[in-house]
Order: structure tokens, then C-alpha cells, then sequence
């Protein structure tokens, strides 16, 4: 089987190896980890005929510079609008000849070539995997790292060499960006659990906001700056379950939004919490970002939930259906 | 056991709370409605988490919604489900000599006991596993003796070894993991409580018992050796 086997000259902070994650552990203290971006993640394997949780790196603002030393590969780029260049090893980042492009592409790289994948206009996660499997360590069942503990597939780190075995080789061609991937400034939110903790105004003042992403975030939540949402008598409650999307709240009244490490469990309380389908294009957003909650009922949620659910299966659909037409 | 209160999680979970404070009725009738749910998954039900007073279930919104999952769960609180797992008591060992025991002294300052009681006190404690929660393999456990039982810190301190063996309030536990932590660190155990088995990779299960017993320097070094293979 042919195989490519890549080197790390340059990777930034938190870029990882991802995947569909590991759901159904949290009852032993496991998030389900995976991608930042879920949805782009599954498009850059749906893109070269891979299944969609399949194993892929994560690449952070911090940019990420590969060197294919031995073999030939395709590749897809999805997530953020970031910049892609591939080209002979030499002067600068890529030698003369090297090709300059974005991010939702699908190109083909070969030993001597670099590839580098660095930050653009807008978007603070990329997607990149090969037509072939990543050969990445995997914890309980999944090659997703859980950023924090390094268990999972693991860290990038310069030095590295990482094999993509039976690689393939498929025709370059621009990907479809679906108009949901681009960062999302407004998320819908279902207040509580633990609203009940919380005074009428800072309820108030959460849905009012206004709220800003700030530089303390990582894969484990993002800090909000805004006003000050003041909790009642009870200020912390015993510890019970978080899901991804958790607004909560710590004794200093700031907001925290749990993403995709986030801790299990927690004993703050939670003022409201994020739908789920919000939060892929919410953490394309970068520090300085502004974003806004909508308060929606638990009903009006749910029916939301399902009609997003639904169109997203219909987008993978159509995306497969056109796979075959590309490859097929 | 009065009703729960059921609160919906965004679009895609539930709470059930059967009570707001810490309460060992509340929590045996999390871990009944856990072996119900285990026995009986209700359709769409991706994932359900117990913790001390309550249990959070997970579904798929394109599947059901929190009315339906509330009225199963409510049909699940009547019956008597076997727990799947018998709990079992574990001896842990643990070594509470100066590299490992960064807090020993305030912990005995604070308490206003000798470091010997400080240790013979976390020694006599009869621990019990409620949850695992925060971290992979984080094993919360009730035990702490009257006497030893302090408030966190008021900051947490940074960069503690995987295996220390931490207490605050009532509660225990032994780290997995290098993380901050704002408890206060007794000692060191050489167990794994991610044993990197893939057919049973978590050492505890919730309800088993944990008795501690001392190791010299010596004898954590051998057993660390050990369980590193």
C-alpha cells in the first residue's frame, strides 16, 4: 500500500489530531473532545470519500507548516477562511513555482513539497485531511485529542512525522463552502439550568449583552467580557453534568461558553445554554469577536434543533452524492 | 422520594434533579434511575450522565425532545432496576512522604493536628466513589474525616502531578492528570486509575470502597515501577 509520511516543521499551540470524538464517556469524567468545528471537519473527509469522523489535524490561528518526505497525497482544507501554500522546499516559506491558494480546496502534495496552512481574513480552526488514514494514536476508540491530557491522537509538535497510509490520489478541485460555516456572531440559547441562581437584571443583562470573545480561550471554553452578571445566594451548587455550549457562570460573574474539552462536570452555575448547532460556526470566532444570545424557549429549541438536524443531513447527503460524481 | 424537577439543556438534553443540595437519598435515586436507563434506553438517547443529586440526559433533537424524554424517564422512576455493577473495595496505596506531600504541613497546621494524625486521620477514612466527574478518570469520593475536612484554596496551584492524592471538604481524590488544582495535596498514590486496559479502562465504579494504606518511599517506588509495566 502506498504511503506518505509527512514531518512537522512548524505547528502552533492546540493544533491536534481530531475526529468524530468520543462520545457516551462522560460518565468517566470524558468530553467527547473532536472538532472545534464539527461540521467542517466532516466536509474535508466527506470532500475526498472518507467517512465523516475519520481521523484529521486541527489546525489552530497558530498556522501549521508540513513536509512531505516520502509518497504522494491528496488533501482537503476546509473550516476557516485560511491561506494554503504548496511548493519544493526553498527560499521563503515555499520555493518559486509554489502554488498560493485557500482553504476549502482539495490539492495533491509530494515528497519535497511543503504545505502550509496559516491564518486569514476570518476563522480561528482548519480542517486538513488526507485521502488516505492518518495514522494517530487512539484512546477509547478515538484518535481525538483531548487537548489538556494529550491522550487521543496527540499534539502537533515541529519534529514530529506523521504516515498516511494507503494514500490515494484524486483530482484537485475548489470545495463548496456552505454559507453556515462562516462564524456566527448570534447563537440561540436556552436560559438555565441554574437560571434560579441568578437576579432578574443579570438575566436581563446576559440577553442584552453586549459580549466579546476574549484571548483566554482555548479547546476547553472561551471567556466572554461584559457586564457583570451577578448570582444570587448560591453560589455554587453541587457539582452535576456540563454539556458543550454551558454558559457558566463563576463567583466573578463572568460568562465562560464550554466547548468541546470542556470538564465533565462543574459546580458553578450555568445561567443558559448554547444549541448545539450554533456552536461549530461560534468557535470560528476569534478574541475581540462580538456575539449576542438569543433566549429561545425549550420548545421553539427543540423544533429549531430538528429542522437544523435535518438540513445538515441533507447537506452530507448532497455532499457524498456529489463526491461520487467527482471520484467516482 | 418526591418527584424530580426536570429542566431542559439547550435543545438537546434534560436535567433531572432530585434534589439542589448534597443528599444521599437523592443520590441513591440517581444511580436507581442510571440502572433503569441502563436496563431500558429510551429511543434517541445518546448519552446520560450521573452525578451527586441529579443525572443529565443527552438525546439526538432530530430523534425526540425534552417532553417525550421527561414523560420515559418518569415511566423509568417506578421501577426497581438492579444496579449493573456490585461494588467492590479497593486498597489503594498511598505514599505521603516530602515530594509528594506538598501540603501536609498547612493541612496540619490548619487542622491543628501532628502530620502523623493528619496521615493516620486520611488513613482511617472510609471512602466511597460518587462519581467521576471534571477530568478522564477523576473518581470523586466521600470519606474525609470530620476532622480533616478544610475549604479549598482560595486559588488553585498549578502544574500538580497525576496521582496525588487530593482532599477538600468531605471529599478525595486521585488525579490523572497534570492540572491546577485548588484542593489540598496529601500524597501520591502509584495506582492508575486510567489503567490503559481497553476492556476495563476505568479502576473505579461508582458506589465501590477505597481504603488507603501508607507506603514508604521504597515501597511506591517498586509499585510505580510496577504499574508502569
Amino acid at each position: 500500500m502506498a504511503e506518505a509520511v509527512f514531518r512537522v516543521v512548524q505547528a502552533g499551540p492546540l493544533v491536534s489530531v481530531q475526529d468524530g470524538g468520543r462520545p457516551g464517556m462522560m460518565r468517566f469524567g470524558v468530553p467527547a473532545s473532536g472538532g472545534m468545528d464539527r461540521k467542517a471537519l466532516a466536509l474535508a473527509n466527506l470532500a475526498l470519500g472518507r467517512p465523516e469522523g475519520s481521523p484529521v489535524i486541527e489546525v489552530s490561528l497558530g498556522g501549521l507548516t508540513l513536509e512531505c518526505l516520502s509518497g504522494r497525497v491528496s488533501l482537503a482544507v476546509t473550516g476557516g477562511a485560511f491561506l494554503v501554500e504548496t511548493g519544493v522546499v526553498g527560499a521563503g516559506v515555499v520555493g518559486a513555482g509554489g502554488r498560493k491558494t485557500g482553504s476549502w480546496q482539495v490539492l495533491t502534495i509530494e515528497a519535497g513539497e511543503r504545505l502550509v496552512i496559516r491564518r486569514g481574513h476570518w476563522g480561528a480552526w482548519a480542517y486538513l485531511a488526507f485521502a488516505g488514514t492518518l495514522q494517530a494514536p487512539r484512546w477509547l476508540g478515538s484518535a481525538a485529542t483531548l487537548a489538556s491530557s494529550n491522550l487521543g491522537g496527540g499534539v502537533l509538535k515541529a519534529g514530529q512525522d506523521w504516515v498516511v497510509a494507503a494514500a490515494e490520489v484524486v483530482p484537485p478541485r475548489d470545495l463548496p463552502r456552505p454559507v453556515s460555516a462562516r462564524p456566527r456572531h448570534s447563537l440561540h440559547v436556552v436560559m438555565g439550568p441554574q437560571a434560579h441562581c441568578f437576579a432578574p437584571e443579570a438575566l436581563e443583562a446576559f440577553a442584552a449583552g453586549p459580549w466579546v470573545l476574549t484571548p483566554q480561550g482555548d479547546r476547553m471554553g472561551v471567556r466572554l467580557k461584559g457586564p457583570a452578571l451577578a448570582l444570587g445566594d448560591a453560589l455554587s451548587i453541587p457539582s452535576e453534568p456540563i454539556v458543550r455550549g454551558s454558559v457558566q457562570v463563576a463567583g466573578d460573574g463572568v460568562p465562560v461558553v464550554l466547548l468541546a474539552d470542556h470538564q465533565t462536570t462543574g459546580g458553578y452555575p450555568k445561567i443558559a445554554t448554547v444549541l448545539d448547532d450554533d456552536l461549530d460556526a461560534f468557535a470560528q470566532l476569534r478574541p475581540g469577536d462580538g456575539v449576542a444570545f438569543t433566549p429561545i424557549s425549550a420548545e421553539e429549541a427543540a423544533a429549531l434543533g430538528r429542522f437544523r438536524a435535518e438540513r445538515w443531513a441533507e447537506y452530507k447527503a448532497r455532499m457524498r452524492e456529489r463526491m461520487g460524481e467527482a471520484v467516482g | 422520594m418526591t418527584a424530580p424537577r426536570f429542566t431542559p439543556v439547550a435543545d438537546h438534553a434534560l436535567l433531572v434533579e432530585f434534589a439542589r443540595a448534597l443528599d444521599d437519598a437523592a443520590h441513591a435515586a440517581v444511580l436507581r434511575l442510571d440502572a433503569a436507563l441502563t436496563a431500558a434506553p429510551c429511543p434517541g438517547i445518546r448519552e446520560w450522565v450521573p452525578a451527586f443529586v441529579n443525572l443529565l440526559v443527552e438525546f439526538d433533537p432530530a430523534v425526540t425532545d425534552h417532553a417525550t424524554v421527561e414523560a420515559q424517564v418518569t415511566g423509568l422512576l417506578d421501577q426497581a432496576a438492579a444496579p449493573d455493577h456490585t461494588p467492590v473495595t479497593h486498597e489503594v496505596g498511598v505514599c505521603y512522604e516530602a515530594p509528594f506531600a506538598r501540603d501536609l504541613a498547612a493541612v496540619a497546621e490548619k487542622t491543628g493536628l501532628s502530620q502523623d494524625a493528619v496521615i493516620a486521620a486520611h488513613l482511617a477514612g472510609d471512602y466511597r466513589v460518587y462519581l467521576y466527574g471534571f477530568a478522564p478518570g477523576y473518581a470523586y469520593m466521600a470519606g474525609v474525616p470530620p476532622e480533616l475536612r478544610l475549604d479549598r484554596k482560595t486559588a488553585p496551584v498549578r502544574g500538580i502531578a497525576a496521582g496525588s492524592v487530593i482532599v477538600a471538604g468531605a471529599q478525595c481524590l486521585i488525579t490523572t492528570l497534570t492540572m491546577p488544582t485548588g484542593w489540598w495535596i496529601l500524597g501520591r498514590s502509584p495506582v492508575k486509575v486510567l489503567t490503559g486496559d481497553e476492556d476495563r479502562p476505568f479502576l473505579f465504579g461508582v458506589g465501590d470502597r477505597v481504603r488507603f494504606r501508607r507506603l514508604s518511599l521504597a515501597e511506591f517506588e517498586a509499585e510505580n515501577g510496577a504499574s508502569h509495566g
